[in-house]
């Protein structure tokens, strides 16, 4: 019985990330045709004659509906199309080359961000309202505040072009040119999980298994990081999704300012070149990140928690 | 007091700083636990009852002070201990259930670990023997198939299971002191019975001292060898069981027990005190319940009454007691209990004599 | 024990007391009114007053900018190009108008021969346009950006969470569902798209922003009138016979108002970092409109060499967005302290 209901929810869930992502790929298709201007890099200098022959070859001459069921059989096949404006490559290989450096950035920055997010929300936690919590606070509500490609300029400016300790870019110096984008881009998840497991950590220490646990003769530190932390580290998962959403923004701009070869750096140079087929393959990757994220976080929550694990789905 | 005390408090004073100003919640109140028995302390919710044994545990929320007195445990005041040594004693010397068993557990621990790790704070064992001894606890507090529910979280236990679970974690390691903080009130009538046939079982094979705090003077019957009667954070009344409840000289003791239905009861409605207990920030001079208390003198309003002793075990604080008062008659229910506890007593003393 | 007593009071205290019914019941203090009750609350909490006075300074001198700024934001003194900040009687280097130039301090206002007492406060950029004018033109885009999107989102955040709930059964489930996959967008790459498509421009980016940044807003609307609609009062005005929506509007919405402010201020940073992101990245507001975002879009391309450009602008984004939030938090835990997010 229980299997059966998570059967028929993972189907259903499946059945509406397929639709979103349909929708999304539609919508792009639409909203990149409706683009002004042409996606040729030399567009000035072509004669109509030129353009015809250009339009003729990547099929820009036909239909609008022929062109849209193309297209959505080939993004089924994986196939997204060639890059107009670097020379002629499948937008797919274009972009796995670049996946590896921004996977890198992202999981190093969520994995820096949250621990030392999670450090600072839980000690906050345990010193409610007293300096040392202001100071935590503070911080998440700074890091919240100040926009990423401020951070990773500032952070440019001091390390690099300042103090010269760090490359100030590019993607050549092995580990430690990841150093400052990861940083930058951890800014996001740190603050964000601090003040995330702050807030639950304040409600988990004043619960009454706290106070059991406080009446067996536990510590107030090991209180926090057994009982404490294993109770409101479990909510964290929910934030997941908009952490990516926020790494994936962040990643956008970090890139282009440390010359980071990756999607974000690709996807910036597109959108201010108008190169159709790679802007559309980065819009529905970056939405089936999401989707997926989304997707396994709710998952997720329920095989972690005990409490919704007996209940199944809801 | 003879010197089988376990536990002395002596004019404890604690209080709260809040927003809307200093709330006295405990005023100098005093008592002893003995070896071995069960002492109740009763009163309305907000009475004192929980502060002075979070005291007891050094327990109280962060905004609390102990203003003044002593709390004695064999020969030494655990209001001065550091807080190392405070938590040896927690749960090792004095251990405590709380009212709520439904969120007394972590949610996402085994229980089986949560009795276990209790144990190993306090006794010097491997994981191995805490796991047994922790299953030992379980079907000592009567849950059957300890080695199956040992590795079960607490929601797929029942209240008055989960209830028998944080017992077994307050007993963990022997305890010479039991505090029960109202432990049957979230549980129905039933479970209730249950729980309290547990606590005096266990009493009766560990030979723990107890203290059970409770609103409930019914459930008190069943359980206190003596009683303390809270009101606005100090003791109106204490004494032997049979003393408070069937010869209560205070007139708050007796709101409480015309209040409580027996079956004794002929008359169709319960009692109610009228009023509503005072706030405790900035106490009025005087008898805090006179304002409530139809029984009330012109000196209660004047001064406080200390405790007027009426036997060697028996206490009260009225002005009522006072050789000056007017002859009061208790409410009719009351004078009925006086009635039937006097020929119970001179039944007794006739059948030792004759 | 009685003999002290007997010192202090004589026989006749020992009679019985009248009774007084006012000592048993106890007067209860007057009950405030929200807005009373709200400003209490928030006046305790410093940062929040701190930052709204911050704030209301920063939006009169941004909204007063055509008043009060020194010169034209667009007018080019080319000669004048790239002076560092000068400040009247201040000798602090950074703030005197001087510049390390090949390791040797140089006074660039006597170099461009800008006429004594002629002072930039926060310099001038590459095309010797004054940096404060800017800042302050800047700003008050930003934030016109900011609360028109803002209030956007309140708007139909409110009607489409209200009509969801309302309405109840397959409106809701359907409404629902399309929020699902709304969410499914990343709303950054859409406002993106939307934005290439359009004329850039106040109107084009507002309305990019808003198409998906309602969301949240619908989604605890909704929530919150489900959980309302339970409620006794609820049912008693139905029971009245109360049309829907009447109770919708006089009986929902003013309950969920203090949680919908709360929404709607932390919903203006984010309004006003998605502008300055935009800007930033080239396909927000365009050159030569000023922005706070276009001022850190041309003050980046030169920071190596004249970071005061950049960082200006940085900092006054960085105290509006600081600003923002802080109050904004003042605010939940006056309204709504158990939100989480």
């Amino acid at each position: 019985m229980k299997a059966k209901r998570w059967v028929k929810y993972i189907c259903t869930r499946l059945f509406y990330m397929a639709l979103t992502l349909f929708i999304i790929t539609s919508a792009t298709f639409f909203l990149m045709n409706a683009l002004p201007g042409t996606p040729y890099n030399n567009q000035d200098r072509l004669t109509q004659a030129q353009l015809d022959m250009l339009n003729k070859k990547y099929g820009f001459d036909r239909p609008l509906f022929e062109r849209y069921i193309n297209y959505l059989g080939n993004v089924l096949h994986g196939d997204f199309g060639v890059s107009l404006q670097f020379s002629d490559q499948p937008v797919a290989t274009l972009l796995s080359q670049r996946m590896g450096p921004s996977l890198q950035l992202g999981l190093q920055a969520v994995l820096f961000g949250s621990l030392v997010g999670v450090f600072l929300g839980v000690i906050a936690a345990m010193h409610q309202n007293r300096a040392l919590d202001v100071f935590c606070s503070l911080f998440a509500i700074t890091g919240r505040s100040v926009p990423n490609f401020v951070v990773a300029v500032l952070l440019q400016y001091i390390f690099a072009v300042t103090l010269k300790v760090l490359p100030i870019g590019l993607w050549d110096d092995g580990f430690r040119s990841t150093i400052l984008p990861t940083l930058a881009l951890s800014i996001s998840p740190m603050a964000e999980s601090c003040r995330f497991i702050r807030t639950e950590m304040v409600e988990v220490l004043s619960s009454d298994y706290i106070e059991l646990a406080r009446a067996k003769g536990m510590s107030e530190i090991r209180i926090a990081f057994t009982h404490g932390l294993r109770n409101g580290l479990i909510p964290l998962i929910t934030v997941l999704g908009p952490m990516t959403v926020s790494l994936m923004t962040g990643s956008l701009v970090v890139e282009n300012i440390f010359a980071v070869p990756g999607i974000g750096e690709q996807f910036t140079k597109s959108i201010l070149s108008n190169d159709y087929y790679t802007i559309m393959a980065v819009t529905i990757l970056f939405s089936a990140l999401l989707v997926v994220v989304i997707f396994l976080t709710d998952i997720l929550y329920q095989i972690i928690d005990p409490r919704v694990r007996i209940e199944g789905v809801q | 007091m003879p010197d089988t005390a376990i536990l002395q408090v002596s004019h404890l004073s604690v209080s709260f700083d809040t927003y809307a100003g200093k709330v006295e919640a405990v005023r100098d109140i005093s008592f002893a636990l003995h070896r071995g028995e069960t002492l109740a302390l009763v009163g309305e919710s907000g009475c004192g009852k929980s502060v002075t044994c979070r005291s007891i545990m050094r327990l109280l929320a962060r905004n609390a002070n102990v203003d003044a007195g002593e709390i004695l445990f064999s020969g030494e005041d655990l209001l001065k201990k550091s807080n190392r040594a405070m938590r040896d004693i927690r749960g090792g010397k004095i251990a405590m259930i709380f009212q709520d068993p439904m969120t007394s557990l972590d949610p996402t621990m085994k229980i089986g670990k949560q009795i276990a790790e209790a144990v190993r704070l306090h006794r010097d064992v491997s994981r191995r023997e805490a796991n047994a001894r922790a299953e030992e606890l379980l079907s000592l507090v009567g849950i059957d198939e300890p080695t199956r529910r040992y590795h079960q979280y607490p929601h797929e236990f029942s209240g008055g299971q989960r209830q028998r679970i944080v017992i077994a974690i307050a007993l963990a390691a022997d305890p010479e002191i039991l505090i029960a903080d109202e432990p049957t009130t979230a549980l129905d009538v039933t479970m209730q019975a249950q729980i309290i046939d547990l606590i005096r079982d266990i009493q009766k094979k560990t030979g723990t001292s107890v203290i059970f705090i409770t609103h409930d003077l019914g459930v008190v019957a069943n359980v206190a060898d003596r009683v303390a009667v809270m009101y606005a954070g100090r003791i109106v009344e204490i004494g032997l069981s049979d003393e408070v409840f069937y010869d209560p000289r205070h007139p708050y003791t007796w709101g409480l027990l015309a209040s409580m239905p027996t079956l004794a009861t002929d008359s169709e409605t319960l009692y109610a005190i009228p009023g509503t207990p005072p706030t405790l920030i900035h106490p009025a001079p005087g008898d805090a319940f006179a304002p409530r208390n139809p029984y009330a003198l012109e000196a209660d309003r004047i001064k406080e009454p200390p405790l007027f002793q009426v036997s060697d075990t028996h206490y009260a604080a009225t002005w009522l007691l006072d050789p000056r008062a007017p002859k009061v008659y208790p409410p009719e229910s009351i004078r009925q209990r006086q009635a039937a506890y006097q020929k119970r007593q001179e039944e007794k003393e006739a059948r030792e004599h004759g | 024990m009685s003999q002290i007593s007997q010192q202090l009071m004589d026989d006749s205290a020992f009679v019985p007391a009248q009774v007084r019914r006012e000592e048993a019941e106890p007067e209860l203090p007057r009950a405030l009114s929200f807005l009373e009750d709200s400003w209490r609350k928030l006046r305790k909490n410093r940062a929040a007053v701190v930052t709204m006075i911050l704030l209301v300074i920063i939006t009169v001198l941004a909204f007063l900018a055509p008043v009060i700024s020194p010169y034209d934001p667009n007018e080019q003194h080319l000669v004048w190009k790239n002076l560092p900040p000068k400040w009247p009687g201040v000798n602090i280097s950074g703030l005197n108008g001087t510049s390390t130039f090949r390791g040797k301090q140089v006074d660039n206002y006597a170099m461009a021969n800008v006429p004594e007492g002629t002072c930039f406060l926060f310099g001038t950029d590459e095309f010797g346009r004054d940096l404060l004018s800017r800042c302050l033109w800047g700003t008050r885009i930003s934030l016109t950006i900011a609360f028109i999107a803002a209030l956007l989102d309140l708007t139909i955040g409110i009607a489409y969470g209200l009509t969801s709930a309302m309405k109840g059964g397959r409106t809701d489930t359907i409404m629902q569902r399309i929020l699902e996959i709304l969410a499914g967008i990343p709303s950054l790459v859409l406002v993106v798209l939307m934005l290439l498509v359009f004329e850039p421009g106040i109107t084009s980016i507002i309305l990019a922003m808003v198409i998906s940044s309602w969301i949240p807003m619908a989604r605890v609307v909704r929530a919150e009138a489900l959980r309302l609609k339970q409620m006794e009062y609820v049912q008693a005005a139905r029971a009245l016979g109360a049309s829907e929506v009447k109770i919708a509007l006089s009986h929902i919405l003013p309950n969920i108002s203090g949680i919908v402010i709360v929404r709607a201020m932390f919903s203006i940073p984010t309004a006003i970092f998605f502008e300055t992101f935009l800007s930033f990245l080239g396909v927000g507001m365009k050159i030569p409109n000023a922005s706070i975002g276009t001022l850190l879009n041309s003050g980046y391309k030169v920071f190596k060499l004249y970071p005061y450009q950049m960082f200006i602008p940085a900092l006054i984004l960085c105290v509006i967005m600081l600003s923002f939030n802080l109050f904004a938090d003042g605010l939940r835990d006056v309204f709504d302290p158990k939100m989480k997010e």
